[in-house]
């Protein structure tokens, strides 16, 4: 409903300008009359109309008719506005571009500052995306209108015209390569395409509209430290535990390294957290900072475990939670003193303060954290050096002799007789 | 593990003597092949971060059910354990045979042994002559106890792994770390050593390459008892006994089935060892 209001308002908005632009033109004083669109159509509604290069310039008149701009009553110049102050027709084929921000100020404002623009302007990239790239030209919807290449459910089509094909995307230079095949196998892809569901986000939702920005500008809704904020303006409750976790109160201190949702979810391909890859995919995540944790994590049978590729057992989030991480002194903390046993009880119903002190993080090598396992591994690891030291030794020597003393013929006797004995 | 004569008279046209009784030879291979399910489905755990142990796990139908044939095979090997305990407490405390505990048929190490090895090793750098044996060398009393040893080691922390809940109300939970660490180093040891140096004193030695089916058949020819154990078959030809243990050749089958239960052993023993080096190499 927002949606349509608003779009009323562009019509009405549209209607006054051009009004305006209709009582500006006669008070130039040379100025011819500006041709009605029936004198465009007269030859741009004939479907066979091209340049000289062969590129079609007609305009279906009940297509423009049934756009935004066609219901509104815009009139050709009012978009074509070179044209508006010209004598002569035909005119040449070479047109200044569309002015959209004549009406659309603010919007293309807001695109001037966004990557496609960028890309345009510095790199003169021309693959990147302009108004008509995405809302098209003479047959512009308003987005509310599920026809309209805009419209929430047929946005990820629009954007993935050149993020989704593999040929734009390498004459673009688009680094992050086709995120429209990774979005559409995820959960927020799933849920829009497979479910419809109104509220499962499309590309717009994190990346804004018009003023899409690289996830490396800080004014970005996508940039590192703000995703959170992104996230939870859907994921409300998850976000609110997040920034009182030990991760989010980092980051909403501007910490460059504590992580944000994509850290671990992924950007485009974010999968349901309760499927077995995901958890086991997320454990190396956690590792990427908490290298020694993951080690000695994978020393345990919890982490050997998931190291073969099963997910029955605990990973890292089973006992630290996921959103609400926090350090172990913390009371909060799933894995505190307090709540240790709780913690271990969600698995091993008949777990007791005896059990919980089990050191799911056990390092051999620290004689400080783990003194008795030190020791022992100490110990097993010279009974493991002694006796494989001597014995392989001793064998080798054995062999050695044992394959002298054969070439020597001295055991044939024996052999030949221990196969007629042996019945063999 | 027994020197034990069946009850029988003179037998005059004996090809072998006897070894191992029938029951050291049924132990033997439960312990065998409990073994090798025991280290297939315990390994990939110690080696998870190999692509090996999870292909492994995957044949064994998933973490779960290799968990459940490991504890299955563990069932047969304490079994096995303690039919063996009951069988020597019984000829330690029924039978009073206190030979067992000291002299020639002991299992248990003596002055002698040491004094064997230190021959038999100068013998294989060529500082002396082949040292004679009695019924047990020192090798095959450290293969005894170095899996007497294990099954112990390996087989409580084995249990208290499999029972945490439980073990708890006797131990601290950080037991359990010091269980993984020896449980895990202990397997590694065993299969370490059971498959490479077991075997070739067994099995791959030049002497007796391919194999030794006297575990399978439970006897010797008159030969290699002559060669190889010429202490002994004095000691047993002065006392007169040497008579109980004459026997004829085992029959076909057995060897047969020896060479097969043997051969696989062999097989999925190397092939695990190189799994093993792999690993560690890589």
């Amino acid at each position: 409903m927002m949606r349509l209001l608003l779009h009323a308002c562009h019509v009405v908005l549209a209607l006054a300008v051009s009004v305006s632009l209709a009582q500006a033109a006669p008070q130039k004083p040379a100025a011819p009359k500006p041709p009605t669109n029936d004198d465009c159509l007269a030859c741009h509604s004939d479907a066979g109309a091209v340049r000289a290069d062969g590129r079609s310039v007609a305009v279906a008149p009940e297509v423009f008719g049934e756009s935004i701009h066609g219901m509104g009553g815009l009139a050709c110049v009012d978009c074509h506005a070179d044209l508006a102050t010209l004598a002569e027709f035909p005119h040449a084929e070479k047109l200044a571009p569309a002015q959209c921000a004549t009406c659309h100020g603010e919007a293309v404002a807001g695109y001037d500052t966004g990557v496609h623009a960028q890309a345009r302007r510095a790199g003169g990239n021309m693959a990147a995306a302009s108004c008509a790239d995405c809302h098209g030209s003479h047959d512009i919807k308003p987005s509310a209108d599920p026809a309209s290449r805009t419209h929430h459910a047929r946005l990820l089509d629009t954007c993935g015209r050149c993020h989704g094909d593999e040929e734009i995307i390498k004459r673009g230079k688009i680094e992050i390569g086709n995120v429209v095949d990774l979005f559409r196998d995820s959960i927020h892809g799933k849920a829009l395409i497979k479910s419809g569901l109104s509220v499962a986000p499309t590309c717009s939702d994190c990346h804004g509209s018009h003023d899409i920005r690289r996830k490396s500008d800080p004014a970005s809704k996508v940039f590192r430290n703000t995703i959170p904020g992104t996230c939870s303006s859907c994921h409300e409750g998850i976000g609110r535990e997040y920034w009182e976790s030990v991760h989010g109160s980092q980051v909403a201190k501007g910490s460059p390294l504590a992580p944000v949702c994509t850290n671990c979810h992924t950007a485009h391909d974010i999968r349901r957290s309760d499927v077995e890859g995901w958890k086991l995919e997320v454990i190396k995540e956690c590792g990427t900072c908490h290298e020694h944790s993951l080690e000695t994590y994978r020393d345990t049978f919890h982490g050997q475990v998931t190291a073969l590729g099963y997910a029955r057992v605990a990973s890292c989030a089973d006992c630290h939670g996921a959103h609400d991480v926090f350090p172990k002194a913390d009371p909060r903390s799933t894995v505190s003193d307090a709540k240790r046993v709780a913690t271990c009880q969600q698995c091993h119903e008949g777990a007791t303060p005896s059990f919980a002190q089990f050191d799911p993080h056990a390092d051999p090598e620290n004689r400080e954290r783990n003194p008795m396992l030190f020791y022992t591994a100490q110990f097993m690891k010279m009974l493991l050096l002694g006796v494989f030291s001597f014995f392989g030794l001793h064998t080798a020597l054995w062999l050695g002799r044992g394959m002298q003393q054969k070439a020597a013929g001295q055991w044939r006797r024996r052999k030949d007789d221990d196969s007629t004995e042996d019945g063999e | 593990m027994s020197a034990q004569a069946p009850a029988g008279g003179h037998v005059a046209t004996h090809t072998h003597y006897r070894r191992f009784d029938r029951a050291d030879r049924l132990l033997h291979g439960s312990l065998m092949f409990s073994f090798l399910g025991l280290a297939f489905t315990g390994l990939p755990l110690l080696f998870s971060h190999e692509e090996w142990a999870a292909t492994l796990a995957r044949f064994f139908g998933g973490f779960e059910s290799a968990g459940f044939i490991h504890r299955v095979c563990a069932v047969v090997m304490i079994t096995v354990f303690t039919i063996h305990l009951s069988r020597i407490s019984r000829r330690l405390f029924g039978q009073k045979d206190l030979g067992m505990l000291w002299g020639p048929r002991s299992m248990v190490p003596q002055p002698r042994d040491f004094f064997e090895m230190v021959a038999h090793i100068r013998w294989f750098v060529g500082l002396g002559p082949q040292p004679s044996f009695d019924h047990f060398t020192y090798w095959e009393k450290f293969d005894y106890w170095a899996v007497f040893w294990g099954m112990g080691i390996i087989g409580g922390s084995g249990l208290v792994l499999w029972f945490p809940e439980a073990f708890a109300y006797i131990l601290p939970g950080w037991m359990f770390n010091i269980a993984t660490v020896v449980h895990g180093e202990e397997a590694l040891l065993a299969v370490g050593f059971i498959f490479t140096i077991h075997f070739f004193n067994g099995h791959l030695r030049p002497e007796k390459f391919p194999m030794d089916s006297v575990i399978f058949t439970g006897r010797v020819t008159v030969k290699e008892m002559e060669e190889e154990r010429p202490d002994e078959y004095e000691r047993l030809q002065r006392t007169g006994r040497i008579d109980e243990l004459a026997s004829a050749a085992a029959p076909r089958w057995v060897y047969r089935l020896g060479r097969i239960a043997g051969g696989t052993a062999v097989v999925f023993g190397l092939l695990m060892v190189g799994l093993i080096l792999f690993a560690v190499l890589n």
